[in-house]
């Protein structure tokens, strides 16, 4: 397997879990809510899925113990922002130190086992082609359905009133509570969904991707997930581009390391942050597209 | 007023409180099918508040509100709806980011498609033309009113609430919302008007109800009392006299614009171009025009808030010397002054004293000692414009958010005036103030203007304009109108340049 084969067929897995937990947050974001706390909701998801996944040998009790870890941690974070009106940053930073502690705390016991991942399926007829078929063609189920929900979540964001509510209340929730609409309800249940959408984001990295458990294993992907969808300008083509971008620059630099070329490493780690940032900058430098899609109302507390 | 028939709307004693203050107490208020009924009330009478609660959007603590007899509950503006209560808001609810067609569709049930082809068919039958297909921040404020009351009509109401519509029109454009009003009216549309301009609610309306602070003062017909009568109502007082202008003639140069123009940051907002106008001693210039032509951008580009490149620098001059590149500090100390349109935030910090307030502009005016504050000093003159000009407050260490808009705009307006600039900008000097401050602060101007000020206003109350000015520019889309000696035009007249449609009769000065 060359090079080229080799990031082929490991980037859409590896873009996955910063995938699965960018696509909650943009839903949360396009609400007006900022939650910081990404990177500890998929540790904790992560934590939960890989033990649950271990004790009853079910991936599917494993996403949905995840899930569940992810929601019940971000109502913590919903509780705070919109009942008592906090400040989203310094309580967003802090339910993601508390996840990341709470992962530690019931990972411990079971740190360095193993399971096995899911099967990788080929996709009818695509897996045929040459060199790309028997590589990007050939991947486990949650990556495809991580892509299906992607394309799925564009068409209900911008073709469907749910999708028209989220972006009337991110952009005006004065507006949007004058017409009608529960906006605490609605970005409550938003924060609900991008914590599971994290919790599931992380188990996918602890049971599929790499399925053993190691503290500290998330290692900055809901970071790179939160800069995602900023970076994609909170739309969903954007951000799954930007996703499996990184992936793929992620693997290259595995490749470069292993075939010995004479380049620092630390300089190699830095490569697929740096490119994936300036390409998404890049293509945000329309103004009046970047305008169109600011959430205006990001990060701001709203009170009735 | 008796009527046979059930009234459509009928609340007794609605009270609501807010905290401590009362914003409506005891009202009593009924309307029959098929009129059109004004609530009328100056700033802070309590307005916006009733209607909130006839709309749902907050309850009243008190009182009962009946609606074709049946007494309701109205949990939220959906609640409304579904009962056949429209309302156009005052501060539109609509979602820039989205177009026409998908606000509406937040609401109304329908796909975009059919809903599109409804939109125009309202449209055409109330003179209501709108493209469902545009982008909302594309849209001119008289569109952005049609789109909202387009939204209401969709859903068949009984009855529709409109706050302080004409409040954001040119003149032409009121004549116009009046015929659509009256056609609505003649398909059995009740409608609830909600101003504090009497003539247009003895133009329009059945009956009035006036409110005054909080409780209603009077029920009347508005056809049968002078205008004179409503505002004793209204205010509790006879309207207070304008003060006189002394006409004065050719007073020095001080403030010269030259082809300034500026691209605006924000990409939905409008470049401002080749703006010139000329502003002397003694005389106060109005600029003219709807919110959001460009306004906000000219008085930051006059205030030193914007600076310009070098290379523009000749164009502002301010007492002769090239200022476009020099800011807001380096035109102070040339004696320039400035009033923003928002008081808090920009004209006063809130949760600063009225002392640190003042300290705020006028460090200069002896306030601060070899680098430390003069705490009595301070004190002092914090006192001296408290007195002077009214301020109704415990007193100079009274935290500025805790005055009322007028209060602060009056606190704020004499800092300034204290300072005895050359130059004095003003921008929305009466935004949200009531009556009686308002004729004091235009009372002021003029004053200052009698002693040989140059004041530049910036206000989209046409009425105040013509009150106040010798002369005004319109400003629209971006640029100005010809100078207009306001003794020479007539309110039309501005209006046509307010809509872009250009001269009617010659008046340029």
């Amino acid at each position: 397997m060359n090079a080229i084969e080799f990031i082929l067929a490991g980037m859409l897995a590896a873009a996955t879990p910063m995938l699965l937990a960018a696509l909650g947050e943009l839903v949360v974001e396009r609400t007006g809510v900022l939650n910081l706390g990404l990177e500890g909701m998929m540790a904790l998801g992560a934590a939960l899925g890989f033990i649950t996944t271990y004790t009853y040998g079910s991936h599917l009790l494993g996403f949905g113990a995840a899930a569940l870890g992810g929601a019940v941690l971000s109502l913590v974070f919903a509780l705070v922002v919109l009942g008592f009106v906090a400040n989203q940053v310094a309580a967003g930073l802090a339910i993601g130190i508390l996840g990341t502690g709470l992962s530690s705390l019931f990972g411990k016991s079971f740190e360095s086992l193993t399971i096995t991942g899911l099967p990788k399926l080929a996709l009818p007829l695509l897996s045929d082609v040459p060199v790309i078929g028997p590589t990007l063609f050939v991947q486990d189920i949650v990556v495809w359905l991580t892509l299906l929900f992607a394309v799925g979540l564009w068409a209900v964001l911008n073709h469907t009133k749910l999708g028209l509510m989220i972006r009337a209340v991110g952009e005006n929730p004065h507006a949007a509570r004058a017409i009608g609409f529960r906006v605490l309800t609605i970005r409550c249940l938003a924060i609900a969904f991008g914590g599971a959408m994290a919790g599931i984001a992380g188990a996918y990295a602890s049971t599929v991707y790499t399925p053993l458990w190691a503290d500290g294993m998330i290692a900055g992907r809901g970071w790179i997930a939160l800069a995602l969808v900023v970076f994609g300008t909170w739309q969903t083509g954007r951000i799954a581009f930007g996703a499996v971008l990184f992936g793929a620059l992620s693997l290259g630099e595995l490749v470069t390391q292993a075939g010995g070329v004479n380049i620092p490493s630390q300089i190699l780690a830095c490569v697929p942050y740096v490119v994936t940032i300036l390409m998404l900058a890049v293509i945000s430098s329309n103004r009046r597209r970047m305008r169109q899609n600011t959430v205006a109302s990001l990060g701001q507390p709203f009170q009735p | 007023m008796t009527s046979a028939k059930t009234p459509l709307l009928a609340l007794t004693g609605v009270s609501k409180r807010y905290g401590g203050v009362t914003a409506n107490a005891g009202i009593d208020l009924i309307v029959d099918p098929g009129s059109i009924h004004a609530i009328l009330g100056e700033n802070g009478a309590g307005k916006s508040t009733l209607m909130k609660l006839i709309y749902g959007v907050q309850s009243p603590d008190e009182g009962q509100i009946l609606w074709k007899g049946q007494p309701v509950r109205l949990g939220s503006p959906a609640d409304a709806r579904r009962l056949g209560i429209g309302m156009v808001f005052q501060h539109f609810s609509l979602f820039e980011t989205l177009s026409v067609v998908q606000n509406i569709s937040l609401i109304v049930p329908g796909s975009q498609k059919t809903l599109g082809a409804r939109i125009r068919a309202l449209g055409d039958e109330f003179g209501l033309t709108v493209d469902p297909d545009a982008m909302v921040h594309a849209l001119s404020v008289g569109e952005r009113q049609r789109v909202e009351i387009i939204r209401c009509l969709l859903l068949n109401p009984d009855l529709l609430i409109l706050d302080e519509p004409t409040s954001v029109l040119p003149p032409q454009s009121v004549k116009k919302l009046f015929e659509t009003l009256r056609a609505l009216q003649a398909k059995g549309m009740a409608i609830l008007f909600i101003s504090h301009k009497l003539e247009e609610i003895k133009d329009l309306c059945d009956t009035a109800t006036i409110l005054r602070a909080g409780r209603v003062t009077g029920r009347v017909t508005p056809a049968e009392h002078s205008a004179k009568d409503l505002a004793t109502l209204m205010i509790g007082r006879a309207m207070p006299p304008p003060m006189p202008a002394v006409a004065r003639s050719g007073g020095e140069l001080r403030l010269q614009i030259s082809g300034l123009s500026h691209d605006n940051d924000d990409p939905f907002g409008l470049p401002l171009k080749d703006l010139s106008l000329t502003l002397r001693s003694g005389e106060i210039l109005g600029i003219a025009g709807i919110s959001g032509n460009g306004q906000q951008d000219l008085a930051a580009l006059i205030s030193g808030e914007i600076v310009q490149a070098r290379s523009a620098r000749d164009t502002l001059r301010l007492m002769g010397q090239p200022m476009a590149d020099q800011g807001a500090a380096a035109r102070r100390a040339l004696g320039f002054a400035f009033v923003p349109e928002e008081r808090l935030g920009r004209g006063a910090v809130p949760d600063m004293s009225l002392s640190d307030n003042a300290l705020l502009t006028a460090h200069g005016a002896g306030l601060v000692t070899g680098g430390f504050i003069s705490r009595a000093a301070e004190r002092a003159f914090t006192a001296d414009i408290i007195d002077r000009f009214d301020v109704r407050t415990p007193g100079p260490q009274a935290e500025a958010g805790a005055l009322s808009g007028g209060n602060l705009q009056k606190f704020i307006l004499g800092r300034e005036i204290t300072l005895a600039p050359k130059v004095l900008l003003v921008s929305q000097p009466t935004w949200g103030v009531d009556i009686g401050a308002a004729t004091d602060i235009r009372r002021r101007l003029i004053e200052m203007r009698n002693d040989g000020a140059a004041i530049l206003v910036i206000s989209e109350e046409l009425e105040e304009l013509f009150q106040i000015c010798d002369r005004l520019h319109v400003l629209h889309k971006g640029r100005l109108s010809p100078s207009l000696i306001t003794a020479q035009v007539t309110a039309e007249e501005v209006g046509a340049y307010m809509i872009g449609a250009g001269p009617t009769k010659g008046a340029a000065a």
